[in-house]
């Protein structure tokens, strides 16, 4: 599946990733051939094959609605890039 | 006492237990032997000396408890892994200043043992890869032979049990990474049955194909970290309930016995045949042959969607993988652009700065795979396979116990080797993959060394869910009737 370099800027768009000119030049072509290999499932007859998303078989795991504290908020902002000590501060947003 | 870095596992835990060495000489001897072996393989990440030895001096005054199984045995912890106070960074940029404020549930499990965390190691960036290349902070060497990797992406794990550098560490295998890498360096390495350890506080990559394992010198030794670290975690909804059982007094009691009798392994064919180099299949056919002679039966059996096994993993892998790393951001942690001026920009400027080529690649790939149009045909379409797959493993349990077949189609390959052609090393994992596909436990186990590349050639050993008994006891038995592996010589290089 030929993949054009456009097209891997597109889907990196998506996955907020930036690349560079000779980046998506060779990405698209090693992801194009990647893409071919995985076309080798077409030709698996899968009709009436219920899809296997995890082997836990477990679905639905609750636990009783009692609210805990488990962290600080000095815990959680100790690896923070930028805090003024009680919040996340990024970029502007509007 | 010298040589106590050579002693396996549960000798030194014994030794330690009845207060013949202390845990502090325990600590200094494995301390050392990084010393001496570390410029060799650079298998470590970073080392919590400082913080071992106060452990140990702390442990050593109040003195041994048998309370404890793996009083003061020093373990090595893969990066991907959350220690407390300890740099967990993924072999990434992007992660390069983050500690956790917290333990995994299975490293909180070893210290409440009385183990002691001794470092963390190298890996490939966010467990994408089969040979510790793709790590950001360099690559490890195999002791066997420092030019060549260790396997991935639990490399720097693999390499640091060789190097008795620990007694034992804990990896991650979410498509092969812990027996592949046990394989190259002649290691044993145990990927569990999918919800038998809890993945709280692992990195998560896929979620639905990872787990925690140990790996040491010997069955019974993995089978020590397994019943310590296995168990229902009420935080991981993934997490099995099932009972676990003692798996080393298990083992313990199959070795005691000694023979393979009433044991029927399977060969599934599509692991014996073409695709295989001659020295491994040799070595891995030795082994089952001593198995033959232990009293086992051999089974022909197939697991017929073996073909299909790489292709369905890349697109699962790679899809769980792109919704996984998408928490890496800037925001709350982890590497942040400095020149962004706007939030969209933040994260891709964050994003493509700290993120290596592999990970960019597996994340636009899985993208890509669960994009609208394409989620049918790709993801869901993969499911299915993996369905298919996994029913492949339960038909053939139902005429043998136990699977065997070559963890790798050959020994470990020259570092750079392999590195340009992703393809080429996606296909290496083909005998590993299937495992996590179906979710089912298996092991490597070291059987010799390849007659022309004189490197290290596992056995993997598959078994049924919640199997982990059999397949260690198995290996156990096996490992006693086979010549051990000598020590690594690139280490005397």
């Amino acid at each position: 599946m030929k993949i054009t370099p456009a097209r891997v800027a597109e889907v990196a768009r998506l996955a907020r990733l930036t690349f560079t000119a000779e980046e998506l030049e060779r990405f698209a072509a090693q992801i194009g051939d990647i893409l071919a290999y995985m076309d080798t499932l077409n030709s698996v007859d899968t009709a009436g094959i219920e899809p296997l998303y995890s082997p836990s078989g477990l679905a639905g795991v609750t636990r009783e609605d009692v609210a805990r504290q488990v962290n600080t908020r000095t815990e959680t902002l100790a690896n923070a890039p930028q805090t003024d000590g009680e919040f996340f501060i990024v970029p502007r947003i509007v | 006492m010298s040589e106590i870095h050579q002693l396996s596992l549960t000798q030194v835990r014994d030794l330690l237990s009845r207060g013949e060495i202390t845990a502090s000489e325990a600590v200094g001897a494995c301390l050392g032997q990084i010393e001496a072996t570390e410029p060799k393989i650079s298998a470590l990440l970073s080392v919590q000396g400082e913080q071992a030895r106060n452990q140990a001096a702390s442990l050593d005054a109040s003195g041994p408890d048998p309370g404890k199984p793996l009083w003061g045995v020093p373990i090595v912890v893969k990066d991907a892994i959350c220690a407390k106070h300890a740099p967990t960074t993924c072999a990434s940029r992007i992660l390069e200043n983050f500690v956790p404020f917290y333990d995994a549930f299975a490293v909180a499990r070893l210290r409440e043992a009385g183990a002691i965390i001794l470092a963390k190691s190298n890996m490939d960036e966010f467990a994408m890869g089969s040979s510790t290349e793709n790590s950001a902070y360099g690559p490890t060497a195999n002791p066997w032979d420092l030019a060549r990797v260790p396997g991935g992406s639990s490399g720097g794990s693999a390499a640091s049990v060789a190097a008795r550098q620990c007694f034992g560490a804990l990896g991650t295998d979410t498509g092969g990474s812990i027996r592949q890498p046990a394989s190259f360096c002649g290691v044993v390495g145990l990927k569990p049955t999918y919800g038998r350890v809890s993945r709280f506080g692992l990195v998560a990559y896929g979620s639905s194909l990872d787990q925690i394992g140990p790996m040491a010198r010997t069955p019974l030794d993995c089978a020590a970290l397994l019943s310590v670290i296995a168990g229902h975690d009420p935080a991981d909804s993934t997490s099995a309930r099932e009972a676990v059982p003692d798996y080393e007094a298990c083992v313990a009691a199959r070795s005691e016995r000694a023979d393979l009798r009433g044991l029927r392994l399977g060969l599934p064919r599509e692991f014996w045949g073409e695709g295989v180099d001659a020295e491994v299949r040799d070595a891995c056919r030795a082994a089952v042959d001593a198995a033959v002679k232990l009293g086992a039966d051999v089974v022909e059996v197939s697991l017929p969607h073996t073909s299909y096994a790489v292709a369905t993993y890349y697109i699962v892998a790679m899809a769980e993988a792109s919704s996984n790393l998408a928490r890496f951001d800037g925001v709350r942690y982890g590497y942040r652009d400095p020149s962004a001026t706007e939030l969209i920009d933040l994260y891709e400027k964050s994003r493509g700065a700290g993120f290596g080529d592999e990970v960019k690649r597996r994340i636009v790939l899985g993208t890509y795979v669960l994009s609208a149009g394409y989620y049918d045909a790709y993801y869901r379409k993969a499911a299915q396979v993996r369905a298919l797959l996994r029913r492949d493993f339960l038909t053939a349990f139902e005429r043998c116990d136990v699977l065997c077949g070559p963890a790798a189609p050959f020994t470990a390959f020259g570092l750079m080797e392999k590195k340009d052609d992703p393809l080429q090393m996606y296909l290496s994992d083909i005998f590993t993959i299937s495992l996590n596909l179906a979710g089912l436990p298996g092991l490597s186990l070291p059987v010799g060394l390849g007659r022309d590349s004189r490197l290290p050639v596992g056995l993997q050993l598959f078994g049924p869910a919640f199997g982990e008994e059999v397949i260690l006891g198995t290996a156990q038995v096996l490992s006693q009737a086979l010549a051990p592996l000598p020590m690594p010589r690139g280490l005397s290089a």
